[in-house]
């Protein structure tokens, strides 16, 4: 396996790239803060999104496993987050005690979900883990009595933003002479996690694991005449998954300082999967790729679109908002349409589809 | 059949955007600071633009009320640019920048960044509680007021930011009108309550259980949908073999509208009872003669028995057709803040900002003054009857007798109800 | 004993609506493997064209059946185009791309499909005209309304036509072929583009009815309704078991049996915990304990990996 890796690994010319993306990733707070600090909590966005999108990835991409329920696993860690650190419970403890604890939890319920649905497959697990998000959610929004676990509908509000000793996340400070904004310092926070999780799924596509997942993927009743464990290898996806997703919660809880259920709905999953696809399923920097393009598209968008309007036309015909939702919209069915397999499939994939095509 | 023809059109046309609409991203940052300089003008005072932000969900399912919200501050801007109002020696030109949060807290949070960046001089809104709270923390950082319109939450101004202001008398504030009025003036004794489960429909409808339970009556039912639910029949047939005299609904107009046709198909003669997102003339529309003889309150004055309101009602239907519910108080919440920027003779939040908390003005809703918290002071609150397809004024709790009415659910559960009192921690 | 009479017939009516959208998913389940996502969509277009049908022919002065049987038509005939369409515009050229592909387009297409109808027929509710005079029975101390009567009525005859249609018409047996393998059908000579546009165009039929009767027995309707509904009937679907017609009927009125049950009953049995706030997972929970037990649903035959 060691060589594996050393044989993938960075070469010289990989160093450079390398070298390059961690000054882009650099420099993307600053420049992105020219256009306002709305464009760096944009970009925070869209990496927490990358947590997510990796997650499913494992599940959808690696497993082949149809999980439309994934915010479940969001709304957990948030929750998690949202209980141990703020005055809700009077509880304050630090980030780095719960999101662990966030991940952990988030896990134990991958595998909840997983237990009972292995049986199932392709659509019917669909709509059985599009039950569980929904069954979380709805908990979550009513778990205020008999005893007031979550406050409901009301959400949880004043939670501590991640603080490393008096250093705290949502104020501005200087650092070397440099003015770091609340945001831009949530967004190395979330660079550094994002390295760490795109690191582990590197790993893991190359490991026994992976090439357990993707054997299922393909035939699994193949995988288990080769002797893998197929009940096992499937809930270590859904665990996986699902903690990766534990963090994203955590992070969102801290970051937003408010959560609610109503973050958590159909929607998000949906969201979430479409970027998965998009991007190329099972193909790391197409998942990326997904999950920042459909973050900003709609962003961009609202920017975009009213003087557009104004420049073509001369006055707003359609209101920006009915239009930027379409126009999303339209752009999932066209990259569909003429690229089937995401925008940036991995090349075995591409392979794949061009022999099933004939 | 004209319109049908649209969407081919429409197809194309988004298409276009969407290839072109990508590149555009840098735009904003070219418009934004060509609009503050505009100070400088020919005229003969100078002229100088302040920008307020407006935000309200514009798509989803309750896109109607946030396009409400919006033409209501907009009508607030365009009253106010017509007056020519003069601040520090320049005339000012008020500009209103709207957004949509689409209901959605994340983007209520990158929405409000987006104003903090382009120097709004204050805030109107936002529509929801859920968008209005993790929104609220930003503006405050930035230290610019934000006056909501609708939020009634009362978490929104317990979180102890001295820049969160609201318009709209609280959930605990109207909660305890609607269930005292329903056990004193209705005489009912059994009341059933069903609330939507949104943050609004909960908070009310907790409210107005603890007051009707202080005030002698018993709750025979408690039932839940949700906002996005058409069918009620279920949980009606179930209230209906308990036999209410007053069913109260904790929930907006598109649920009250159904909900009161199919009480009538089930053969229910409770009398039916809701807050204010219900008390609407959508609600009138949606249940057509099903909502006669149903009572309802909405926060403030009757708009169209104050003298400033006639005006508002006037020119709003005029511009832009039926009031929803709460343009009228998004319209008084710009002129709050307009109002707060001349007593300070500057448009500078910092300066203007302290103004904000001493407001006493005249609004179409009513005299809008505000507690140590932000909240409305003795939030006056209208109840209303639905007679021959129009609402119609019952009675106005208003100042005094909205004050006297609240301490007695408290005494019941003093843990729930701090609004009386504010709590120490509130104040920063 | 008449609160349960009750309940039965509430759920009932709710359920005829559930499985005549579910048979929409089901068709084109059945036959290409496909979920379509955008048929909660179709559901709301058929609504709102019937209501623009109905409102522009209200001050005709024909009487009111004829207006709600042409605002029916008109949106049949309007649903079937745009099943059609969604069919060859979006889902053909995606016939061998992976599983999820489609998936996403039909996401896709039922955003596009609320936003178009967002900017046809604006963002508030629209009350949906009254056509037809209301009347309320009486029975063992329960009550329905003429609407109710008629829509159960005609969702049972839709769906004994459908029935008809699949199993002695020579489409319907192409249909099946299809279903079967679809090689070996065009192999046989059925024209596969044909009987897929077909399952499609007559599920979208379906849909449209359906959601005349929505609106007619709510009188209501919103650019969002498709999407809950779309759901629910998905779920029906798979409950009786995706790709299979009667399952998905049975599912259909199952699903509304039990909604109404559960907001009626459980909160009493469970001691309040589980009220009427949980009654949408009333549904899940169900599900997911028949798809524990068969999994492929009540109805579904154990066929191989489909996916």
């Amino acid at each position: 396996m060691n060589t594996r890796i050393r044989k993938s690994g960075p070469g010289r010319q990989h160093w450079w790239a390398l070298l390059l993306i961690g000054a882009v990733l650099l420099a993307v707070p600053f420049v992105a803060a020219l256009g306002g600090q709305a464009w760096v909590r944009i970009a925070n966005f869209a990496i927490l999104y990358v947590f997510l999108a990796l997650g499913l990835n494992i599940v959808v991409g690696y497993a082949g496993l149809l999980d439309l329920g994934y915010v479940a696993f969001y709304a957990v860690g948030a929750y998690v987050y949202a209980l141990l650190a703020s005055p809700h419970f009077g509880i304050h403890l630090p980030f780095w005690v719960i999101l662990p604890l966030g991940a952990a939890l988030a896990c134990l319920f991958g595998v909840l979900l997983g237990s009972p649905t292995l049986k199932l497959r392709g659509d019917y697990l669909a709509i059985v883990t599009l039950g569980f998000g929904e069954i979380i959610r709805i908990f979550l929004n009513n778990l205020n009595a008999p005893i007031n676990v979550t406050n409901g509908a009301q959400g949880i509000t004043l939670i501590d933003p991640i603080r490393i000793g008096d250093f705290s996340f949502a104020q501005t400070s200087i650092i070397l002479g440099v003015s770091v904004s609340g945001p831009q310092k949530y967004y190395f926070l979330l660079v550094a996690l994002a390295i760490m999780i795109i690191i582990i799924n590197v790993r893991l596509q190359d490991s026994r694991v992976g090439r357990a997942w993707q054997a299922i993927r393909e035939d699994e009743v193949a995988a288990k005449a080769c002797g893998i464990n197929t009940r096992n290898i499937k809930l270590l996806a859904f665990a996986m998954g699902a903690s990766f997703g534990g963090v994203a919660g955590g992070v969102f809880s801290a970051m937003q300082g408010f959560v609610s259920p109503e973050s958590f709905s159909l929607m998000e999953s949906i969201t979430i999967l479409a970027m998965v696809v998009l991007g190329g399923m099972g193909h790391i920097p197409g998942v990326i790729l997904g999950a920042v393009l459909l973050t900003a598209l709609p962003e961009a968008l609202r920017y975009g679109i009213q003087p557009l309007q104004q420049a073509l036309f001369g006055r707003m015909i359609v209101d920006p908002e009915s239009l930027r939702m379409l126009v999303f919209g339209l752009a999932l069915v066209l990259v569909m349409r003429f690229r089937p397999a995401g925008l940036w499939p991995s090349s075995q994939r591409r392979r794949e589809l061009a022999e099933s095509a004939d | 059949m004209n319109h049908l023809r649209i969407p081919g059109v429409l197809v194309v046309l988004a298409a276009s955007v969407a290839v072109i609409g990508c590149g555009k991203k840098e735009e904003p940052k070219t418009a934004a600071p060509a609009a503050a300089p505009a100070a400088a003008a020919p005229a003969a005072k100078p002229e100088m633009v302040v920008k307020i932000g407006h935000v309200a969900p514009l798509t989803g399912p309750i896109a109607h009320l946030g396009k409400d919200n919006e033409n209501g501050a907009r009508l607030a801007v365009d009253d106010a640019n017509a007056k020519k109002i003069e601040i520090d020696g320049k005339v000012i030109k008020f500009e209103l920048l709207g957004e949509d949060d689409q209901a959605d807290p994340k983007t209520g949070t990158v929405v409000a960044q987006k104003l903090v960046d382009a120097k709004v001089a204050g805030v109107v809104g936002h529509l929801n509680s859920g968008t209005t709270i993790p929104a609220s923390a930003i503006y405050n950082q930035a230290g610019f007021p934000q006056i909501s319109p609708s939020a009634t939450n009362p978490k929104y101004t317990e979180q102890g930011f001295k820049t969160a202001f609201r318009v709209m008398a609280n959930d605990i504030q109207q909660g305890s009108v609607i269930g005292v009025y329903a056990v004193k003036d209705m005489g009912a004794k059994k009341i059933a309550i069903i609330d939507d489960r949104t943050a609004y429909g909960q908070g009310l409808a907790d409210e107005v259980e603890k007051a009707a339970k202080a005030n002698g009556a018993t709750i025979v039912a408690r039932e839940f949908t949700n906002d996005k639910a058409t069918d009620f029949k279920a949980i009606l047939t179930k209230i209906k073999a308990k036999n209410p005299d007053v069913i109260f609904l904790g929930g907006m107009d598109a649920v009250g509208g159904p909900m009161l046709k199919q009480m009538k198909e089930l053969g229910i003669k409770a009398k039916f009872t809701t807050g204010d997102g219900g008390c609407s003339p959508e609600l009138i529309k949606l249940a057509g003669p099903a909502s006669e003889g149903v009572i309802c309150s909405q926060a403030g004055l009757p708009v169209d028995k104050l003298p400033n309101g006639q005006k508002f009602v006037a020119d709003f239907t005029k511009k832009y057709g039926q009031i929803q519910i709460y343009s009228p108080y998004s319209y008084d919440a710009v002129m709050v803040l307009i109002d707060a920027m001349k007593r300070a003779n500057s448009v500078d939040p910092a300066k203007y900002l302290p103004e904000v908390g001493k407001t006493a003005y005249d609004g179409v809703t009513g005299k809008i003054e505000f507690d140590e918290k932000g909240d409305i002071k003795n939030g006056a609150i209208t109840v209303f009857e639905i007679k021959d397809g129009k609402l119609v004024t019952l009675k106005s709790e208003g100042g005094a007798m909205a004050a006297a009415a609240a301490p007695a659910p408290a005494a019941a559960a003093p843990a729930a109800a701090p609004a009386p009192a504010p709590t120490p921690e509130a104040k920063k | 004993m008449d609160t349960l009479l009750q309940q039965l017939i509430n759920g009932l009516t709710l359920g005829a609506v559930y499985a005549l959208v579910a048979l929409g998913y089901t068709m084109v389940y059945g036959i290409i493997g496909l979920i379509n996502f955008a048929h909660g969509e179709v559901v709301m277009i058929g609504t709102m064209v019937a209501f623009t049908v109905i409102v522009a022919l209200a001050g005709s002065g024909m009487p009111p059946l004829v207006v709600l049987a042409i605002g029916l038509l008109v949106s049949v005939l309007v649903c079937m185009v745009l099943g059609w369409a969604l069919e060859r515009v979006a889902y053909r050229p995606l016939r061998h791309a992976p599983r999820l592909t489609p998936l996403i387009t039909a996401i896709g297409m039922s955003i596009v499909l609320q936003n178009v109808a967002m900017i046809i027929w604006g963002r508030n509710y629209i009350t949906f005209p009254p056509m037809i005079d209301k009347k309320i029975y009486e029975v063992g101390g329960a009550s329905f309304t003429n609407v109710q009567v008629a829509i159960v009525t005609l969702a049972a005859l839709v769906m004994l036509g459908l029935i008809y249609l699949v199993h002695r018409t020579r489409i319907g047996m192409a249909m099946r072929a299809t279903a079967q393998n679809p090689h070996v059908a065009s192999l046989m000579g059925v024209d596969i583009n044909r009987v897929i546009a077909m399952a499609f165009i007559i599920g979208s039929a379906l849909g449209a009815v359906a959601g005349c009767m929505v609106g007619s027995y709510y009188e209501i309707a919103h650019y969002q309704m498709g999407f809950m509904l779309g759901l629910k009937a998905f779920t029906a679907a798979v409950l009786g078991g995706i790709g299979n017609l009667a399952g998905a009927m049975a599912g259909g009125l199952l699903l509304g049996v039990i909604e109404a049950l559960g907001a009626g009953y459980i909160g009493d049995l469970t001691g309040d915990f589980l009220g009427s706030h949980y009654q949408d997972i009333f549904a899940f929970i169900v599900l997911i304990i028949v798809l524990m037990f068969r999994p492929s649903g009540l109805f579904g035959e154990r066929t191989g990996d489909r996916a």
